[in-house]
């Protein structure tokens, strides 16, 4: 299987439908949970969230080395990494050291961010992704569509194509079968693997606790049938305390399936405690920079580091529901993914990203941490003006509307130019006005012809 | 309904520049509307523009040569209305942002932002009535656009001034809240995008079976009714000035 | 790897501008939303939040009531039980099907051919109607993971009303166990077209037996 352009997500209408039905499900499950008052105080929530995370930057220092004493006081260990290449051979050299071969893996961005499994199944470590959404999308070969949703835009027929030609099963078009079909295959991995590799919703920097949200169970189960635990996780991923926790949960969960809980939180620290039954013997957290550090550094766009990846701001942006996840450049997509790419991965990536909004808002309105994602692609904007081919329309939209004489006079005679006509729509225009922007607007939508006379010209008359 | 006792005094227009040039009707109905509730109204006629195009472009320095603009023109107006959402948080709440670390402009920016009203919400806060004797017999459905709804606030106001209107059917669309898919630059730019933004706009106003859509923004209007007319609906837009200016 | 360790502090000190030694501002005060709940507006809320899960709650006041209706959850699968004294005292482990006080690998292999797992909880949590796992010598991890159904037997005393009063009452949850889980509700995913599918790694069913202890003696 193959990504989807931008255009070809565009024109496709079945993908079209999958895509809105899905993120609307999403999105009616969010309301469903926090809309008419269920949650009276879920402003007051949000505040403190985006406090805490805000207070959690400021001082990272400090948080950093408190979990890390905190984890080796728990019987674990705690491996930096400063980008994905350490990450990786970290963990290579673990399994060489253990002899292990198989490992299975829960979904985690930070890992697909970093290409975790190309890195370590080019070194012949078997690793299956086991989150449902995650297996699919490893088994067709692409990036997650969605950072919640890992396969949003696979329809069940989809599916039924892909196990058929990978796993060699007799096409079966019914979800539940294709959910069993995966329990079966992976329930195998869980019980044969020797590492399990997690990520981590939230570090708590006074227990050195590593917190799983999830819903199927691939996460309780990664991290308790192996011998080997390793979590990867950013560094943003701190917050303070495990009280802390109530107020984040309840939001993660509303905010990205519409949950008050969702089925599984595990806070886990370390390995097996003396007399516990089972869980690992090992546990590693590996704390990855890879870029954000950097974004740490800049003050104006430090919040984008407060994401929790709740994926609201994917279901509910009009422009995610049109182009999909996999007409953005990197792993994340939709608003935050428009923020962080060109931050991690230089605007160079896509220098129109950015600009790939209409600053609609519903973005900010619906982020459970308050990241002010309109300001933020205003920011990143502002800083790439000076490369972009607006520069020279700038300065003159700048010069005509600062000269009310010159604006009076390029109105009355560029409009003039498309012929004054009241209440007509037009198709077509004249040249030179059928090159440039008018053109592209007419490529989709029809454009009013200018009035027979402008409001100036009315008051002017009327004042006679 | 609180009646008090106020007397309407000297209000200045601000006729955004798509108004003035594209959609001169919601600007005389406006004045209609003002005028009908006893305002003086005055329109300076060196405004331009507000400055957005530049601003969402990130290109700052023209965002400020022509807000600097708007602040001479302005300078002393007691109440400046404005019939567009858009314009009016442009200049209330990022007029602030373009001019951040210059006191002396940001003085002369808060000295204006409360002088600066969205029309609608003039009518209700300011001249203080929702029912300015307007008839309307048609079925219309409203379209938040999103700065009128994010970032002023504005759910409530322009739809109890509809109620109030003669003979008019409120009714909502399934997508009321949802981008038309305008956005300035954006609607060239990313043309594909947009149109199917407002594709998926149409399809919820026809659903309703409205003959009109409202709304409190000329862009997001052009851009719908723009849509409609290419597909052939013969669903009219219309500015919400125009729908309190008819009797 | 402690040049990573350094390069990777100093580079978020520089980035914050914080010195070694500055002292840092204390984080804003945890927001606990801890309300007050009578038991039996507890165990209604708990039961309506469960169900709403597709999960059911059976309530039980004498050991042998408690013994017929884990017998009638069961329905003739086999069951592993955990080491909690409650389900010893309370006639659970009695019962034929099921299989008790395995450890290693008997312990692991059992959890992976059983039918049914029984666990007791650390405690229940009323507004969400979720059952708190804590990994101890009583508790295994695997028991109420591997099986696909899952029987929780608690007494009505481990009812809380919310998350946030269990961690006003436990401040290190971590303190003495390497895992904490809140189960709320059955294993599901919407992975496919949103729909939701139920069982998909962990039990598809949970039941709750709430035990009033208050009244056996
Ligand atoms: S930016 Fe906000 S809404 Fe978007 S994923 Fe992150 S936390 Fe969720």
């Amino acid at each position: 299987m193959r990504e989807n352009t931008r255009q070809e997500t565009l024109d496709d209408p079945k993908l079209q439908l999958a895509l809105y039905t899905a993120t609307g499900r999403l999105m009616d499950h969010r309301k469903k949970a926090i809309g008419g008052g269920k949650v009276p105080e879920y402003q007051d929530l949000r505040t403190r969230a985006a406090a805490v995370k805000r207070h959690t930057l400021d001082y990272l220092d400090v948080y950093l080395t408190q979990f890390e004493a905190a984890v080796q006081a728990n019987g674990g260990k705690v491996i930096w990494a400063r980008d994905g290449a350490e990450a990786a051979d970290f963990i290579l050299s673990l399994a060489k050291e253990k002899g292990e071969s198989l490992i299975v893996k829960s979904k985690s961005m930070t890992s697909e961010e970093i290409h975790l499994n190309d890195r370590l199944i080019k070194h012949e470590l078997e690793t299956v992704e086991t989150d449902l959404g995650e297996y699919i999308i490893q088994l067709a070969g692409l990036r997650p569509y969605h950072i919640v949703a890992p396969a949003l835009q696979m329809t069940r027929y989809d599916v039924s194509t892909l196990f058929e030609e990978k796993l060699g099963i007799a096409k079966d078009d019914v979800i539940e079968n294709q959910t069993m079909t995966a329990r079966r295959v992976l329930r195998e991995k869980f019980l044969a693997a020797g590492i399990g590799i997690t990520g981590a919703n939230f570090l708590v920097a006074d227990s050195g606790a590593v917190v799983i949200v999830e819903n199927e169970g691939n996460a309780r189960l990664s991290s308790s049938a192996p011998k080997i635990q390793i979590a990867i996780a950013g560094i943003e991923k701190m917050i303070p305390r495990v009280r802390d926790l109530g107020v984040f949960l309840a939001l993660l969960g509303r905010s990205a399936t519409g949950q008050a809980l969702t089925s599984y939180t595990s806070i886990l620290s370390g390995p097996r405690r003396k007399d516990e039954r089972d869980g690992p013997e090992e546990f590693y957290v590996v704390l990855l920079d890879a870029g954000r550090t950097k974004l740490l550094a800049d003050k104006e766009k430090r919040e984008s580091l407060q994401c929790i990846r709740c994926g609201a701001c994917l279901n509910y942006c009009p422009v995610y529901r049109k182009v999909g996840g996999h007409s953005y450049p990197w792993v994340y997509s939709g608003p935050i993914g428009k923020i962080i790419t060109p931050q991690f991965q230089g605007k160079e990536k896509d220098p129109w990203l950015p600009f790939m909004s209409s600053l609609c808002g519903v973005c900010a309105e619906v982020c459970p941490v308050k990241i002010d994602i309109p300001k933020i692609l205003l920011a990143l904007r502002r800083e790439s003006q000076k490369s972009s081919d607006d520069a020279g329309a700038m300065k003159w939209f700048a010069r005509l509307m600062t000269r009310p004489w010159l604006y009076r006079l390029a109105a009355s005679f560029g409009l003039g130019w498309l012929g004054r006509k009241d209440g007509v729509w037009v198709r077509e225009v004249k040249w030179p006005a059928s090159s440039g922007p008018l053109k592209d607007w007419l490529a989709v939508r029809d454009f009013p012809a200018p009035p027979e006379q402008s409001f100036r010209d009315w008051w002017e008359k009327r004042r006679k | 309904m609180i009646y008090s006792v106020f007397m309407p005094g000297r209000v200045s227009i601000f006729v955004t520049c798509i108004l003035d040039q594209l959609f001169p009707k919601a600007g005389v109905a406006m004045v209609a509307v003002l005028e009908r509730l006893g305002y003086d109204v005055e329109f300076r006629k060196e405004q331009t523009c507000c400055g957005q195009p530049a601003f969402n472009s990130g290109f700052h320095d023209e965002a400020r040569a022509v807000a600097r603009h708007f602040l001479d023109v302005f300078d002393g107006a007691e109440h400046i209305v404005v019939p567009s959402g858009s314009c009016t948080s442009m200049i209330s709440h990022h007029f602030a942002d373009i001019f951040a670390g210059d006191t002396k402009m940001l003085q002369r920016v808060h000295a204006i932002e409360p002088r600066v009203h969205e029309f609608s919400t003039f009518l209700l806060n300011v001249a203080q009535t929702d029912d300015v004797g307007a008839r309307f017999p048609q079925r219309v459905t409203y379209h938040d656009s999103c700065h009128a709804l994010r970032e002023l606030g504005m759910k409530d106001v322009p739809r109890r001034l509809l109620r109030k209107v003669k003979d008019l059917e409120l009714i909502e669309m399934d997508t009321a809240e949802e981008c038309c898919g305008f956005g300035g630059t954006f609607s060239v730019k990313f043309a594909q995008i947009s149109s199917g933004m407002a594709n998926t706009k149409v399809d919820s106003i026809l659903k309703t079976g409205a003959s009109h859509v409202v709304s409190v923004d000329s862009s997001c209007l052009m851009q719908l009714r723009g849509t409609l007319s290419r597909s052939g609906h013969k669903v009219e837009t219309i500015h919400l000035a125009e729908v309190l200016a008819a009797r | 790897m402690s040049s990573a360790r350094e390069e990777i502090i100093n580079r978020v000190r520089a980035a914050i501008s914080r010195k070694v030694g500055d002292k840092p501002a204390a984080p804003p005060e945890p927001l606990l939303r801890i309300r007050g709940y009578k038991l039996d507006e507890k165990i209604a809320a708990f039961r309506a939040a469960l169900e709403a899960l597709s999960g059911t709650v059976t309530e039980t006041h004498s050991r042998a009531e408690t013994q017929s209706a884990v017998k009638r959850l069961l329905d003739g699968r086999t069951a592993v039980a955990s080491a909690h004294p409650l389900l010893a005292e309370q006639w659970v482990t009695e019962i034929e099907v099921v299989q008790s006080g395995l450890t290693g690998a008997d312990l692991r292999n059992a959890c992976a051919s059983a039918g049914v797992g029984i666990t007791s909880a650390y405690c229940l949590l009323a507004e969400t109607g979720t059952i708190v796992f804590r990994a101890s010598a009583e508790e295994s991890r695997l028991i109420s993971l591997l099986p696909p159904v899952h029987i929780a037997v608690v007494s009505s005393r481990r009812m809380l009303g919310g998350l946030d009063e269990m961690l006003s009452m436990i401040a290190r949850p971590v303190d003495d166990s390497s895992a904490m889980v809140f189960i709320t509700g059955p294993s599901r995913t919407g992975d496919i077209e949103q729909i939701l599918v139920r069982g998909v790694h962990g039990p598809g069913h949970v039941h709750v037996v709430i035990v009033h202890e208050e009244d056996i003696r």
